[in-house]
């Protein structure tokens, strides 16, 4: 810039009006193209500052922000998992496109894998046995010891590697609760067009089947408790309701990890219990 | 050392020039082709062009390329024959961990923590295209780049009848973009460019299945075809500047011979990024042959166009090991 002044200014040819006007309208598109891109790219924020979609994560998953950091988008984990738990979210989760979240209705993870196969799978870490030290876990985040899968008790190595929990899950609809109204159920648990599969120990080991495929008839439902894959996570107990009757109703305890199989089965519709994503354990 | 750096910073987006030095043999051929009977010239000219063979050779072997590694994503996890497992963002290769270059850094700069399957992915992948070329990648694989060039198709049939022109935009944005996607991952510490890359959004789309962000990268392409002629991939896209600096020595690359060339600009005129080929211009190249800087994406179009065989690919030291 200093020199300009020393020298005279017809050094620089004076642009024509059909050049500057060429050089306005080419400024002008690289204002649009950088407007429209970067207008893209950060509307992605947008999902997150409405958190509209709470997304229930695959098990192993670092906490929401650092899962987006490190998540690489591709999808490796939905292509190991035995009952195609996983899933990737569009463009409306925003900056969560291409990040893998499960919904556990339509089919939560039953562990089928035995190892969670998707953790083993994740390149970059954004789902882990081992967290980083520099990321400190949620209080009620951790299990206070490792999940027991009830498929593998009788093993040697009987445990899940599952250091935190996925979320946890609450009887919300205790009104419609077929165990707190004291019924049976007989059938399919969610009805013959239902595309949910799920492993049977005494069915097949190791080939999961369609949830339709495997009818009940039990005389006071506990399908909760009797699918859930990890044990002592929730049982059947005699509660005192608010009128002061006793009643039963399942109970989830500290041992739950969130995986979303007893929304998955539970019969009624709505279901009466669900997994609260990302929840810890509160005493 | 001098033209590497050129060609390095005209890739950030600064105008290629008239070099300042010419050696003396190229300097005689320029003199050569001043001073040849201008009928001579022409009538040389119109034999080559008479018994030119239009070629498609690289296009198809290039396409042929693409499908096959992006199909094989889509067969691998249809079939579960675990091949190639994931997308174009990271995979596994038979089990070995390849992770997109770009995506990589972007992970990097918003987690801040790196695992060895991060490391193991990137320096593989980084290996491999410092090999064959750099932007090669975009050419030879990115599924946005073919889609483009089909836009860029239809955009050329409109611009023939006239009802729409290319409107350039300035290169240099492309390196603003670069920087200001890595300062974004780092300090909001989401992986933003992820989430708007047609890269990875057709990756995606094509191995688990179409999503809304497919409006995405079809916004891109109306833009493409009605407003700037393959927008994203000169003046916007990050991965092709990452991958570009990964070409810079690269040994793969296309070379240019100035001697039999009669300087009708055909090679300019295809090319995705006619910036590269500036030395093609008559009195502008610098030796009797030049290699063509990082910015090229080996895609070929100019081989194949080349009515005189002036520019050919070659890998660098290998012609003079033979």
């Amino acid at each position: 810039m200093s020199d300009s002044n020393e020298k005279p200014v017809a050094a620089k040819p004076p642009l024509s009006n059909e050049r500057r006007r060429q050089a306005r309208r080419r400024f002008l598109r690289t204002v649009l193209l950088t407007g429209g891109v970067m207008g893209a790219a950060l509307s992605g924020y947008l999902p997150l500052v409405y958190a509209q979609k709470q997304r229930l994560r695959p098990p192993g998953s670092l906490d929401e922000h650092d899962f987006l950091a490190s998540c690489i988008k591709c999808g490796q984990c939905v292509q190991v998992c035995p009952v195609q738990a996983i899933k990737l979210a569009d463009l409306v989760d925003g900056f969560g496109v291409g990040v893998p979240y499960i919904d556990a209705r339509d089919q939560a993870c039953d562990f089928s894998c035995d190892a969670v196969q998707c953790v083993l799978a994740c390149p970059t870490g954004a789902l882990t046995y081992k967290k980083p030290a520099f990321l400190p876990v949620r209080e009620g985040a951790g299990l206070a010891g490792k999940p027991v899968l009830k498929a593998k008790e009788k093993d040697a190595e009987n445990t899940l590697n599952m250091t935190e929990r996925m979320g946890v899950a609450r009887l919300v609809r205790p009104e419609l609760c077929l165990a707190v109204k004291g019924k049976g159920f007989k059938g399919t648990a969610r009805g013959d067009a239902f595309k949910g599969r799920m492993r049977y120990m005494d069915v097949d080991r190791w080939k999961p089947i369609h949830v339709r495929e495997h009818p009940y008839d039990i005389e006071e439902c506990d399908l909760c408790v009797r699918e859930c894959p990890i044990r002592g996570a929730i049982s059947i107990e005699m509660t005192y309701a608010i009128d002061g009757t006793r009643r039963k109703q399942p109970v989830v305890h500290e041992p739950c990890v969130g995986c979303g199989v007893c929304e998955m089965i539970c019969p009624v519709e709505p279901a009466a219990i669900v997994v609260e994503q990302r929840e810890v354990w509160k005493v | 050392m001098k033209r590497l750096l050129d060609q390095v910073m005209i890739m950030f987006g600064r105008e290629p020039k008239k070099p300042a030095q010419i050696t003396e043999r190229a300097q005689q051929l320029h003199a050569l082709k001043r001073m040849t009977n201008k009928d001579e010239f022409k009538a040389a000219k119109e034999h080559v062009r008479a018994h030119q063979q239009v070629s498609h050779k690289w296009r198809n072997r290039r396409w042929a390329a693409l499908l096959a590694a992006n199909l094989l994503f889509v067969v691998s996890f249809y079939f579960d024959i675990q091949i190639l497992e994931g997308a174009l963002t990271a995979s596994r290769f038979i089990g070995f961990h390849l992770i997109d270059l770009n995506s990589a850094l972007q992970v990097m700069l918003a987690h801040k923590h790196i695992i060895v399957n991060l490391v193991i992915g990137t320096a593989t992948v980084f290996v491999f295209w410092l090999l064959v070329g750099g932007r090669s990648f975009c050419s030879w694989v990115c599924p946005y780049h073919l889609v483009a060039e089909w836009a860029e198709k239809l955009h050329l049939y409109l611009v023939d009848k006239k009802l729409v022109s290319d409107q350039n935009i300035n290169r240099g944005l492309r390196s603003a973009f670069w920087l200001v996607f890595a300062a974004l991952a780092w300090v909001t510490g989401y992986t933003v460019f992820e989430a708007i890359s047609p890269t990875g959004i057709l990756s995606r789309a094509l191995i688990y299945g179409p999503g809304v962000a497919l409006l995405w990268v079809l916004a891109l392409l109306v833009f493409e075809v009605f407003i700037s002629k393959r927008a994203w991939c000169r003046y916007a896209c990050p991965i092709g500047l990452t991958y570009g600096v990964v070409g810079i020595f690269s040994p793969l690359r296309v070379k240019y011979k100035l001697e039999g060339c009669f300087h009708e600009g055909d090679c300019r005129k295809v090319c995705l990024v006619p910036h590269v080929l500036d030395t093609v211009i008559k009195g502008r190249a610098a030796d009797t042959e030049v290699p063509i800087g990082p910015d090229c994406t080996r895609c070929g179009l100019c081989v194949d166009t080349c009515p005189t065989g002036s520019l050919t690919f070659e890998v660098k030291g290998l012609s003079k090991l033979i």
